[in-house]
């Protein structure tokens, strides 16, 4: 601001002054263009700021990243194990945040089902108990059923589940970033969706189904818990 | 001596020239508050702005040594705790500070709600309190991700999980709240950087125009019933208030604060001495999934809230409640700003500060013991009780391997020692017939796993068999068509 102008107003003569001050068009012009300068490279630079702070929302692992788990030996059929892999998205500081686990089910020599290890409800590590063949969840009691298709609790859908393939002996994923509920959105239908009723391989009533089960087979089955190809 | 006095008091000349802050500094101090205002129950404010500050000193203290990479953040912690000298200590008082923090925070909104010091012409000191409270629970939280242990690690999933229930925008959301694809090393920097450069930042700014209207309106005249604000008349009455009966903030009012604040310095260190650091708890590996991570004190009660959301109503309501919640806590002055102040008239206010209160004592007390959480070692670590299996026949105790060994325990109670997701049991046969509890075994339903899948028919008999048992001395239940069939044939003929 000009050091000409005063800085109070009392008298009806600075009124007329301060008037007149303010319509000199030069300087009001020259104020103007200075707020509409820096608007202007605000806007600029707010483009790298804001590149930056959303720079991870693309920072997204590439679709078709395979990962093995180990040789088919290491899962015997009927069996539900505990795998770890170490993600490809991990920066040289993660330490051990870096290793993820899964849980790795044989249901027979060529099918599996690789579940991530975080509860649809809120992402706490989901625990298999072997001998009731469910998967439990220690926050708040969501419990899975060993095809991953919801129990009961507060899930309102089954265990996510990794796209998997056999090659050379050896069982790979394809590796996301932390399953969420919003990456259901970009789910699809799995082309050969794993529809089944539990038999034989797990040493129990088979031939009795009971329709809860099957009905919420089924339709976790169709809602595509499966990942992306 | 004489020109040593001058020279300090040449010096303050000279400073209080350029700067021109003694006249403020001393306005300030010696303005006056309304008469009773120099009280105990004034104290509040002033000693969350002391935790505050002790929360600062304590955190760049703390800041000198720890490491905020992924890797090496919980190694760093343990550092502090057993290799710095007096490491340990400074942990345990920050984070003692911050609980302190909290409370005090809550007291001090609690305190002024009741005195009906929100309404005019200090509405925005409670809306700005308001943004106060989330910001000082906003440090509470990434406080809680700097101590980067287990908790920390599956807290930042629970919060990834519910940003990811946002409409559209889910997916983006949590990868800027993760810093990438997965909880992992820019996941912590950027909570870094929230904890110590961002919320503080704004937080002390906050506090600054909080207690800059503070001096301006003057401290909120102590309720008396049918002393009734009006935003016409409310200012002249103040004034005159003051005017009139009014003291000097220095020292009348002055003493309290300070000595409740040392009182409350005192509290934390004593706590910080007694009870300790908190954690870290184990490593942040999420391969050791044997855990159970559960949120800071102050958060317990949403943990415990998004235990009893309904699947279908969850994303709903975890979008729709918080915004309606805080709106309603930062616009209430805005539509109770005039009226009566005194508690005494206000009942409405009173019971809905009861409601709250208990509704968040009650989810809290929930959180402590997670009654809707499976005992994930009942099965294997809770005998049945031996008076249960006296006098048994063989099948029935094999029903109760079986009972054991299928993980019916985990969700339901025998004998006092279980989980509490399910009903106990112990009495399970006089609610339930032999058809029913088949049927509940084998289809599940009414939040239990369907177990026809993991049952053989066998074990399943065997089950049943025990659990027909568990009737404490009562009758069993029996249904309408058993009861029937089991009359003489000559009683049908009356139906």
């Amino acid at each position: 601001m000009a050091h000409d102008e005063p800085t109070e107003v009392h008298t009806p003569e600075e009124h007329v002054l301060m008037a007149k001050l303010v319509n000199r068009s030069r300087r009001n012009f020259l104020f103007k263009m200075s707020v509409l300068l820096n608007g202007a490279v605000g806007v600029v630079l707010a483009v790298p700021i804001l590149g930056f702070l959303f720079g991870p929302v693309k920072n997204d692992l590439p679709t078709g990243h395979w990962i093995g788990l180990g040789p088919l030996e290491q899962f015997p059929a009927g069996e539900t194990r505990l795998v770890t892999f170490r993600t490809p998205a991990t920066t040289p500081w993660d330490g051990e945040t870096g290793d993820i686990p899964c849980w790795v089910r044989r249901i027979s020599a060529t099918q599996f089902q690789v579940f991530a290890i975080n509860c649809a409800h809120l992402g706490c590590p989901v625990r298999w108990f072997e001998e009731s063949k469910l998967f439990m969840c220690p926050c708040h009691g969501g419990v899975y059923y060993q095809d991953g298709s919801r129990a009961s609790g507060p899930p309102e859908r089954g265990l996510f589940e990794y796209e998997y393939k056999t090659a050379a002996n050896t069982l790979s994923i394809n590796v996301h970033g932390l399953p969420t509920l919003a990456t259901r959105a970009s789910l699809k239908t799995p082309k050969n969706p794993l529809i089944q009723i539990q038999g034989g391989s797990n040493g129990c009533c088979g031939s009795t189904p009971n329709p809860g089960e099957l009905s919420a087979t089924l339709s976790e089955k169709q809602g595509s818990a499966s990942w992306p190809a | 001596m004489a020109g040593l006095k001058q020279g300090v008091i040449d010096t303050y000349s000279w400073l209080e020239r350029r700067l021109g802050l003694g006249e403020f500094a001393a306005e300030s101090a010696l303005h006056p508050v309304p008469p009773k205002t120099a009280s105990w129950w004034y104290v509040f404010g002033s000693a969350a702005t002391v935790l505050l500050i002790l929360q600062v000193m304590t955190g760049i203290l703390l800041a000198l040594v720890y490491t905020p990479t992924a890797g090496q953040a919980w190694t760093s912690l343990q550092f502090l705790n057993h290799n710095v000298t007096l490491g340990w200590f400074l942990r345990a008082m920050h984070g003692w500070g911050s609980d302190f923090m909290i409370a005090i925070v809550l007291i001090h909104m609690v305190q002024v709600f009741l005195f009906g010091a929100y309404k005019f012409p200090r509405e925005l000191t409670w809306m700005v309190g308001v943004v106060l409270l989330l910001l000082t629970l906003g440090m509470a939280f990434t406080g809680q991700i700097m101590r980067f242990d287990q908790d920390a690690y599956w807290g930042l999933g629970i919060g990834a999980s519910i940003m990811s229930r946002i409409p559209g925008i889910g997916a983006p959301l949590v990868h800027i709240m993760l810093g990438g694809p997965i909880i992992g090393g820019p996941t912590l920097s950027r909570f870094f950087a929230l904890h110590v450069f961002v919320i503080p930042g704004i937080l002390l700014a906050a506090v600054g125009v909080h207690v800059w209207m503070v001096l301006r309106l003057g401290v909120n005249d102590w309720p008396m019933p049918g002393r009734v604000v009006r935003k016409s008349t409310y200012e002249q009455e103040y004034h005159e208030l003051v005017k009139t009966a009014g003291t000097p903030f220095v020292p009348d009012g002055v003493w309290k604060d300070a000595v409740f604040a040392a009182i409350i310095m005192l509290s934390v260190m004593f706590c910080a001495l007694y009870f300790g650091p908190f954690g870290p708890t184990g490593q942040p590996d999420p391969t050791i999934i044997q855990t159970a991570p559960k949120p800071d004190f102050f958060f317990l009660w949403i943990y415990a809230v998004l235990a009893f959301l309904p699947p279908e109503l969850e994303t709903p309501l975890l979008m729709i409640a918080p915004p309606i919640i805080i709106g309603i806590m930062l616009l209430l002055p805005l539509f109770a700003g005039e009226g009566e102040k005194h508690w005494s008239k206000r009942p409405v206010a009173i019971l809905m500060l009861l409601v709250i209160a208990v509704t968040l004592g009650a989810f809290e007390k929930l959180a402590l013991f997670t009654p809707w959480s499976p005992v994930m070692d009942a099965w294997s670590g809770a005998a049945i009780p031996p008076r249960y299996l006296h006098e048994l026949a063989p099948i029935e105790r094999q029903g109760a391997v079986v009972f054991q060994n299928k993980q019916c325990r985990n969700c339901h109670e025998v004998g006092g020692a279980g989980g509490q997701r399910g009903p106990a049991l112990d009495a399970v046969a006089t609610r339930m017939t032999e058809d029913q509890m088949v049927r509940q075994v084998l289809q599940g339903g009414g939040n239990m796993p369907a177990y026809g899948n993991t049952l053989s028919p066998d074990e399943t008999t065997a089950l049943v068999d025990f659990l027909k048992t568990l009737r404490e001395n009562n009758d069993p239940a029996r249904d309408a068509a058993g009861r029937l069939s089991k009359m003489p044939a000559t009683a049908l003929h009356h139906f």
